[in-house]
């Protein structure tokens, strides 16, 4: 019988430690396959973070550095000015990213440096125990906003994929959704453009993927990807914020 | 042949290396080490290599990290509060072993201090600076030929034990001492060429030092089609057998750098009845307070410090059954002195110099410490 689904080769076969209705894992294949489509693996040096994607390092199938928390755009910067050729990725959470690795990730982008970021955005830092994110919306309780987020003390979500795409470094800034398998293919294509343009030169990459917490958010998996359509979506719109290669190179 | 020429310390640290292979170069303002980086954003695009001015210090010791790590020579440079935000890069230097050279031109502090020089950063270099179990080597010269020397002698180092390497320069004089340092450059410092590390001028010899057998760094991620395994960068060990395990590890390379690696210059300690223990720069005005004093015919000697960490514990040590007493001097409150005291370990007394915030000691105070502490011990 024709095998018709198989893992990507550039996923390592082990068991991963994501919780169960978590979609780090649909979002490691994306990298994975587009990793196989494009026949990069063997040139690829992925960047992990700190944060639930800490152990990440252990599973692409390609050589990989642990950052410390919100440093992987630095980290990368060094591994890709040592390795031109390299294809270099960094795969951070909305904490790592969009808090204390905000000056990191501005300046990455800013230098058009020749790199892709995979930025995974569920509002919430998970691995320490679901505390408020920058990216937290307004209004939702967390272990650190125990009365809901209040915009008055606890300020304002950050928009990365907007705030980014008004920087002339960057060649590709997309805002995608792994909550519907329609989103997942489309998430795939934006991903595949990000690293097509790292391989060809021409600048800073960014995906930013809204992704599921159903652990710290106190849902089930299917509520979960249901809180991302209803109160995500709104805040978060989809679509490509900059794309050097459109004649608009503005949102769609 | 080599090259004798007159450079700045900053520039001469820099060109030494270049000289010594270091392609990498990323750095992020601050005085007194400027010279530094501006001579690297000229250098490095004369030898195809990378000098990058990073958003701050975190990301600079962030990059020296992935390049490190992707088997590079690399360097960073930085003044005191520089040095304090790189220190958590450098404890993941050190957890991940990667070979890295990173310059402080220390400043006079706590907090945003001064500009002047100090060896203030004594126990941040030597002590941990940053969290968990792990130790620098660190460099201390005193003169421009003997720290463009230790810079290619830190990079091979660096290499060889997989660690970071840190070269502290003291004294630079800012732009506030100027009319200071004038003074400094008309007394007796100026006879024996002495000066002020990052600042001063003096001729240097780009000198090709023995090669050393180093490792291959078959560890870099430079990507899978160089090596047939996957590479993993990493100072992250979750479970505690192997984290101890690391760590243990960490432990038997750092007690082969304490074997191998100590260093130290002594002068006139054969007879010396008090030893001056001073490092850097200020070993060179103790220098010339020994001198004098041996003119006057006291017996009083120099022991330097090449390496802060290793401390030379060993020659040290030999040192102490012929000795009456120790005098410690340093531009800090009194950091070094507690390692001297370790080294001598209750034999003899030690005393200690020293002045701060910028103040450089004068050869003529050096003096008559130690006439001080001559007369206490006779």
């Amino acid at each position: 019988m024709a095998k018709v689904f198989a893992r990507p080769e550039s996923l390592v076969d082990m068991q991963n430690h994501y919780c169960p209705g978590c979609t780090h894992g649909i979002i490691h294949r994306l990298i994975a396959e587009v990793m196989d489509e494009l026949k990069f693996a063997d040139r690829a040096i992925g960047v992990a973070p700190v944060g639930c994607a800490v152990l990440g390092y252990m599973y692409f199938a390609c050589d990989m550095q642990e950052a410390a928390h919100g440093r992987a755009p630095a980290v990368a910067t060094g591994i890709k000015r040592v390795v031109p050729d390299g294809v270099v990725f960094t795969y951070q959470g909305d904490g790592d990213l969009a808090s204390i690795g905000c000056a990191e990730i501005v300046h990455a982008a800013a230098r058009g440096e020749n790199i892709t970021t995979i930025f995974v955005n569920n509002g919430i830092y998970g691995m320490t125990g679901g505390q408020m994110a920058p990216t937290t919306l307004p209004g939702d309780k967390t272990s650190t906003s125990p009365y809901g987020r209040d915009t008055h003390k606890q300020g304002f979500p950050i928009r990365v994929a907007e705030m980014l795409a008004t920087l002339d470094g960057p060649a590709y800034i997309a805002r995608v959704s792994v909550h519907s398998v329609p989103n997942i293919v489309r998430a795939r294509r934006a991903i595949k453009k990000a690293f097509e343009y790292q391989i060809a030169g021409k600048g800073f990459t960014l995906v930013e993927v809204l992704s599921t917490c159903p652990t710290n958010w106190g849902l089930t998996p299917l509520e979960a990807l249901d809180k991302v359509a209803k109160d995500m979506l709104p805040y978060y719109p989809l679509g490509e914020y900059k794309d050097v290669e459109s004649e608009a190179g503005a949102k769609k | 042949m080599s090259e004798r020429v007159l450079m700045k310390g900053n520039e001469a640290i820099a060109e030494a290396a270049i000289q010594a292979g270091c392609r990498f170069f990323f750095g992020y303002p601050i005085t007194p080490q400027n010279e530094l980086p501006e001579y690297m954003s000229r250098r490095m695009p004369q030898v195809e290599g990378t000098f990058l001015q990073a958003e701050s210090e975190v990301a600079a010791i962030n990059m020296v990290y992935g390049a490190a790590g992707a088997g590079a020579r690399v360097m960073t440079s930085s003044s005191s509060p520089g040095i304090s935000l790189k220190q958590e890069g450098i404890s993941y230097l050190a957890g991940a072993e990667l070979p890295a050279v990173i310059v402080n031109i220390v400043r006079g502090g706590p907090g945003l201090g001064s500009i002047q020089p100090s060896q203030g950063d004594y126990f941040q270099a030597v002590k941990g600076g940053g969290h968990g179990d792990y130790r620098l080597l660190v460099l201390a010269p005193a003169n421009l030929q003997e720290a463009v020397d230790l810079v290619t002698e830190a990079f091979d180092l660096a290499d060889l034990y997989r660690n970071p390497v840190l070269i502290l320069g003291d004294g630079l004089l800012g732009q506030m001492m100027e009319p200071v340092l004038a003074d400094l450059y008309r007394n007796p410092v100026l006879i024996l060429g002495d000066g002020l590390l990052g600042q001063m001028m003096e001729p240097v010899e780009f000198r090709k030092l023995p090669k050393r057998e180093l490792p291959p760094k078959t560890w870099a991620t430079t990507g899978m089609r160089h090596h047939p395994h996957k590479n993993i960068i990493n100072s992250l060990v979750l479970d505690a057998p192997g984290l101890e395990k690391h760590n243990l590890h960490l432990q038997e390379k750092y007690a082969r750098m304490k074997l191998n690696e100590q260093r130290a210059e002594s002068l006139h300690c054969a007879d010396a009845e008090v030893v001056i223990v001073a490092y850097g720069s200020t070993a060179r005005i103790a220098k010339t307070a020994v001198m004098s004093l041996r003119q006057s015919g006291l017996k009083v000697g120099l022991f330097r410090p090449v390496t802060l960490w290793p401390f030379p514990v060993n020659a040290l040590g030999e040192l102490v059954p012929k000795v009456k007493a120790f005098l410690t001097v340093e531009m800090s409150a009194g950091q070094m002195v507690e390692d001297v005291k370790l080294a001598v370990n209750g034999a003899r007394p030690v005393h200690f110099y020293g002045r701060m915030g910028g103040m450089v000691p004068t050869p003529e105070e050096i003096s008559s410490e130690c006439v001080r502490v001559l007369g206490g011990v006779r």
